[in-house]
């Protein structure tokens, strides 16, 4: 496996230059490789979901480098974040972060329409294959607030899928779910890891999917604690 | 830009019912405006028409004759009569009609003899004003031939055409004779036809008559007293006229020199317009602008979604820009429906005791397209500052909330 991010030094400060400036990660170092299955733990206000934002190019380091592909990221640079987001990262969110107003292969199909690309013909064939795989295909043209959570889940997952990204980022994608539900998103995650060559990160509180995952990072109050491999796998 | 369009209609259709309301809002502004412009238009037309129907754009006179002071230079005089104007010639027209017919701005120009004289019928009189025309020529000055109310539109040797008023005060009718009498001469003519000139002053004063029978009449023989003169841009004839009185020793009088009040009213008119069209405009953009304002906050998680699956900060704007410039485009459509609506109503409902319609008002396309165009310019304007705050929405804190 080659490496697929980096991670050097990353700190993230919030209010800088005021009186409440509070530095909640302090020099990350971390490494992934390509088609990894991650999970990332930690106690609630450790710097989780600050890290997940950061590695997804959704807001800055303080300070710190990140480098994709062996590519360094220039942040000060808009447009080629957009450009590394839509291209190298899928996102699945806790509340699943669907839009309202499209249907659920519209959703999935959404990042090929930012991107220009076609949606009809063979990308429309394959949003749908990966509904089916999904189990959603019967369900693809209802609004997606016609779907029950674990149904809006499955979308989010086809959708952060769509382009066959390098890495999936994860931030708690069965925290709002029941256990049966959230094993089954699970396993749907671990099969798309498999079958895409899909790196995930997945950020979890649940001790359960954590220890199904192949390596585990842990994060306390803004310091990777421990990073160790699953000796279950 | 498909994707832009794709958001843009959806994120409308989505707020269905805030859409509704304010695409009604730009439908009635819209129409307030167009409806406003088409009325004032066709007042104005109407006004032009009917005080200037019988009057040319430019008239170009002689020079008035003034006393030259003969003695020595550094004389002062107590007082210096003004001189009395007798009819003249204006000198060289004919050479000057060519010149002038040159001029780009200048549709039609025709000479004309005219002079004060006095209609005799039977015991009774009435002091007239001889205009002696090129009957052809002088039609294409003030379109006289659609003025005719009874009788022929021709004005052979002994014929003349006399105004509605003149021939009620006078009894006579179309075939009846009357004699014409100036200080220098008097003869009888046939009356051919009665035009209504469109003012009762002028219809009590008008007779028209062949030009070389006014010459005689009025003691100028081959010459013209006054040149009239059509420009293409009714509005332009003072310009016109003051370029064309540079060239010869000639007096240009424009009709906006001549019926200074008209023009200031219509002047008045058309600023109290453009006020209306510019406030409309305004509440209009406004409008827009909050409901998109809105909008962004409502939306604030989607915007957030799309800029962390991949839509750059330009998409966003565009997004934004699309919805005001659809929200206007879609408006001012409806609107120019519901204008021409009013229209229709105003044409049916406002009429004079015959029936008709005071005024024709009427809907130029120019005036549809150019609302509708000016709609979706304002309201992609509108969309400017909701737009650029959606595109600076922070992605990862816009998930968060």
């Amino acid at each position: 496996m080659s490496e697929l991010l980096r991670l050097t030094q990353i700190r993230k400060s919030y209010g800088i230059g005021t009186p409440i400036e509070t530095e909640v990660l302090h020099g990350i170092d971390l490494v992934m490789q390509q088609q990894e299955f991650a999970a990332l733990i930690g106690p609630s206000g450790s710097g989780k979901s600050t890290l997940l934002n950061i590695i997804g190019l959704l807001e800055p380091a303080t300070q710190g480098a990140i480098s994709m592909q062996g590519k360094a990221i220039n942040y000060t640079d808009e447009k080629t974040l957009t450009q590394q987001r839509a291209a190298n990262l899928g996102f699945v969110f806790q509340f699943h972060h669907l839009l309202p107003a499209f249907s659920a292969i519209e959703n999935v199909m959404m990042p090929r329409l930012i991107n220009g690309m076609s949606v009809t013909g063979a990308a429309r064939t394959e949003a749908e294959a990966l509904l089916d795989a999904v189990g959603l295909k019967k369900a693809m043209n209802k609004k997606t607030s016609e779907l029950s959570g674990g149904m809006q889940q499955r979308v989010a997952i086809a959708r952060a899928l769509s382009l066959k990204p390098a890495l999936v980022l994860a931030d708690e994608p069965t925290g709002n779910l029941d256990t049966q539900t959230s094993d089954e998103i699970f396993k749907l995650l671990r099969r798309f890891n498999t079958e895409f060559n899909t790196a995930f990160l997945i950020v979890t509180h649940d001790p359960r999917l954590a220890a199904r995952c192949d390596r585990i990072v842990e994060l306390v109050d803004g310091n990777i604690a421990t990073d160790r491999v699953n000796p279950a796998h | 830009m498909k994707f832009e369009f794709t958001l843009a209609w959806r994120f409308l259709r989505e707020g269905r019912f805030q859409s509704a309301l304010i695409i009604i809002g730009v439908a009635v502004g819209v129409a307030v405006v167009i409806y406003i412009s088409a009325l004032i238009l066709g007042l104005q037309a109407n006004t032009i028409n009917r005080t200037l129907g019988a009057q040319a754009h430019i008239v170009i006179k002689p020079l008035d004759e003034t006393v030259r002071n003969v003695l020595p230079p550094g004389t002062t005089l107590a007082t210096i009569q003004p001189k009395a104007q007798r009819l003249r010639s204006v000198d060289n027209w004919q050479v000057l009609m060519p010149a002038l017919a040159a001029d780009p701005d200048v549709v039609a120009v025709s000479p004309m003899a005219s002079g004060a004289a006095i209609a005799i019928r039977g015991e009774a009189n009435r002091a007239i004003v001889l205009f002696g025309v090129e009957l052809d020529r002088y039609d294409r000055i003030v379109e006289l031939s659609t003025k005719l109310t009874r009788g022929s539109f021709r004005l052979n040797a002994g014929e003349v055409m006399i105004g509605t008023e003149l021939a009620k005060d006078l009894g006579v009718d179309v075939g009846d004779r009357l004699r014409v009498l100036t200080t220098t001469a008097n003869d009888q003519f046939q009356i051919s036809g009665i035009v209504d000139l469109g003012s009762r002053d002028l219809n009590r004063r008008a007779l028209y008559l062949p030009m070389r029978t006014a010459q005689n009449l009025l003691g100028i023989p081959g010459g013209a007293t006054n040149i009239d003169i059509r420009v293409r841009d009714i509005f332009s004839a003072d310009g016109v006229a003051k370029r064309l009185q540079s060239v010869g020793l000639v007096n240009a009088e424009s009709w906006m020199q001549t019926n200074g009040q008209l023009l200031n009213a219509l002047q008045a008119q058309g600023v109290s317009t453009t006020i209306i069209r510019v406030f409309v405009s305004i509440v209009v953009m406004l409008g827009i602008a909050s409901v998109l304002v809105v909008s962004v906050v409502q939306k604030r998680k989607e915007i957030g979604i799309l800029r962390a699956i991949g839509a750059s900060r330009g998409q966003m704007t565009r997004v934004f820009l699309l919805q005001g410039a659809l929200v206007g485009f879609v408006g001012s459509t409806l609107g120019g429906m519901l204008a021409a609506l009013l229209v229709a109503a105003f044409s049916a409902l406002v009429t004079n005791s015959a029936g008709q319609p005071l005024f024709q008002i009427e809907i130029e396309p120019s005036l549809l397209i150019s609302s509708c165009l000016i709609a979706t310019v304002c309201g992609t304007l509108a969309a400017v500052a909701p737009a650029l705050r959606a595109s600076k929405l922070d992605p990862a804190q816009a998930i968060r909330v």
